[in-house]
């Protein structure tokens, strides 16, 4: 739809055609006005983000431990930062960590995030608005307070995870310790960052199987398609993009997530559980190696860029043809 | 018949258990805030407070520093969405209205903007406002989540500044207005859908910000509400009533927002997210 928007005011805007030749000066106002307007956003996102940006990248040549803040000294280092992380199988062992925790949850969420959305077009409207209010109550749960019902839920006393699969037979699991192992640690953050996650895919996919025609439905289900049959042929094709956004959006939110990490077993036990933001963090807050820290969220960063440079060029070429 | 019957019954059937899964860690939330004391820690749980209490209400407010803290996510969540609110409103109409040199860098630069990996930042910027002295109070958090939220706020604005009609403007226009006026008079009243919704994305952003305030603010003076909820257990320990009833307290103006405004929420969040 903003395609089509844009290409109608593709015209020039800045002459006023219609009443003749505009007066000099205002012409000349006009020509500075868009400038102006993106100023104030254009300053401030450089500022505060642009120069974090720079000054994260200055840090990471620096040798800056607790001593040199506290003397407030500069000591570069050149690429010892970067050099000693690649050649740490500590920071492998996390990146790749990092990358499978980020599948997983991404292949979850899409999958169980669009099926949902495809029963949501399937209900008649008395259900599929309580389970929009479901889904919508998940989706606005603050992550921090999301984070500790599900500790609560997840508690290894009293609470009722556990209680529910020794009733359902799995006695072993009355009193599991779900902190205590780096599988059901990231089983809970897992389950927490889907349930937190699916009904932005859902609600968002229902939306856009609304603008589906139906005649499209109408005529494949004439050639005689079954519903699997439709999905691929009308409702697939027709969502394309927005499940490669959508997927892509998800890589980016699972793998810089860093409150539900954090604050569920602070990346432990034994930090079997850092993913890279977590890991960035306890080496530079945590141990004070700032310069460490800063390499690491450099890393980190490159790796966020390799992950989702597919989605990116896309979407940069995207802009320039609608553009 | 039968197989219609079927067919009709399990897409219901799974929509009740699906609500019950995704509803259910709320209610237990709310829940276990009102249960007292033995009912939560029992061997088999109660779905239900059986006797219903404040306490943990009273216990969870009175935790030292409560009001600075609410006093604090309030100062720093409205200020900072007005601000990227009326930045962003003068960039969206220049992006969706007019052409010139470096639009489309602009819009590029925002789109980067918005996947910016904060978390992974906070050690820069930790040294930033070390280096500054300003640790421990408001202004750099007002501006981080200012500009946190402001390539959002851009990018749906500018979609729904581009979906008024350019004809109403013009003939505002061509009726003798100055553009100024035109974008007050016509342009702006249209476009109080798409600020209800970048306002409450916007909103939800920075009042659950979380990995910033934790890493700036070590005195309380200067902490949000996120960290009331954490801070508490440590605290109390594993008091479960007091910060299930402090994550209530925490969620309840954020759930009650979002239900009433979710409509234009999604509409907005697509148009932001996935258009662009």
């Amino acid at each position: 739809m903003s395609a089509q928007i844009d290409q109608v005011t593709a015209e020039p805007v800045t002459r006023t055609g219609k009443g003749g030749a505009p007066p000099p000066r205002r012409g000349r106002a006009a020509a500075g006005l868009p400038y102006l307007l993106i100023l104030p956003a254009g300053v401030i996102t450089v500022v505060v983000l642009g120069w974090t940006m720079v000054k994260n990248g200055l840090l990471s040549f620096q040798d800056l431990n607790k001593r040199q803040l506290i003397r407030r000294v500069t000591e570069w280092i050149g690429f010892d930062n970067y050099s000693d992380q690649l050649g740490s199988s500590d920071f492998w062992k996390v990146t790749l960590r990092s990358v499978l925790f980020t599948a997983a949850n991404v292949v979850l969420i899409m999958v169980l995030g669009c099926l949902i959305g495809l029963l949501l077009a399937r209900l008649g409207t008395k259900l599929r608005l309580l389970l929009a209010l479901g889904l919508v109550l998940a989706w606005a749960m603050p992550t921090v307070a999301a984070t500790t019902v599900f500790q609560w839920l997840f508690a290894q006393r009293f609470g009722v995870v556990n209680y529910v699969l020794d009733r359902l037979g799995w006695h072993s699991m009355a009193d599991y310790n779900w902190t205590g192992s780096q599988f059901s640690t990231f089983f809970v953050v897992t389950v927490l960052i889907v349930w937190q996650s699916i009904p932005f895919v859902a609600i968002n996919l229902y939306a856009a199987t609304t603008t589906i025609p139906k005649e499209l439905y109408e005529a494949a289900s004439l050639d005689g398609a079954g519903p699997w049959k439709q999905f691929t042929s009308v409702t697939y094709p027709f969502l394309k993009p927005f499940f490669l956004a959508t997927s892509f959006l998800e890589v980016i939110w699972v793998f810089k997530s860093f409150t539900q990490v954090f604050v569920i077993n602070e990346g432990g036990p034994d930090r079997l559980t850092e993913t890279l933001p977590v890991y960035a963090f306890v080496e530079g807050m945590g141990n004070q190696h700032f310069g460490v820290g800063a390499a690491i969220s450099i890393l980190t960063i490159l790796i966020l860029l390799a992950l989702t440079a597919y989605y990116l060029r896309l979407v940069l070429k995207q802009e320039e043809d609608e553009l | 018949m039968k197989r219609s019957l079927l067919g009709r019954a399990w897409p219901g059937t799974v929509a009740v258990v699906l609500f019950v899964v995704f509803a259910f860690p709320v209610y237990w939330m709310f829940g276990t805030s009102f249960k007292d004391g033995k009912d939560i820690v029992a061997e088999t749980p109660q779905w239900f407070p059986t006797s219903p209490t404040l306490d943990h209400f009273r216990k969870a407010v009175d935790a030292d520093g409560f009001w600075t803290l609410v006093g604090n996510s309030f100062t720093v969540t409205l200020v900072a969405v007005a601000l990227s609110l009326v930045i962003a409103l003068f960039a969206s109409f220049a992006v969706a209205r007019m052409r010139f040199k470096g639009r489309k860098s602009f819009i590029l630069v925002m789109m980067m903007a918005q996947m910016a990996p904060w978390e992974v930042m906070v050690i820069a910027y930790y040294m930033i406002v070390r280096d500054a002295e300003m640790l421990n109070s408001l202004p750099p958090l007002i501006a981080i989540y200012t500009v946190m939220v402001l390539p959002f706020t851009v990018l749906t604005l500018r979609g729904y500044v581009a979906a008024v009609p350019k004809e109403l403007e013009e003939s505002a226009m061509v009726d003798g207005c100055t553009r100024t006026q035109a974008f007050i008079r016509v342009i702006f009243p249209l476009l109080a859908p798409g600020i209800m919704a970048t306002s409450l994305f916007g909103f939800i952003t920075v009042w659950n910000e979380f990995p910033m305030v934790l890493i700036l603010s070590k005195d309380p003076s200067a902490q949000t509400l996120p960290l009331w909820i954490t801070s508490f257990r440590t605290t109390f320990g594993d008091d479960w009533g007091a910060t299930m009833a402090a994550s209530s307290l925490f969620a309840l103006p954020v759930l009650v927002l979002f239900v009433i405004l979710q409509r234009k929420a999604v509409g907005g969040l697509t148009s932001g997210a996935v258009k662009g």
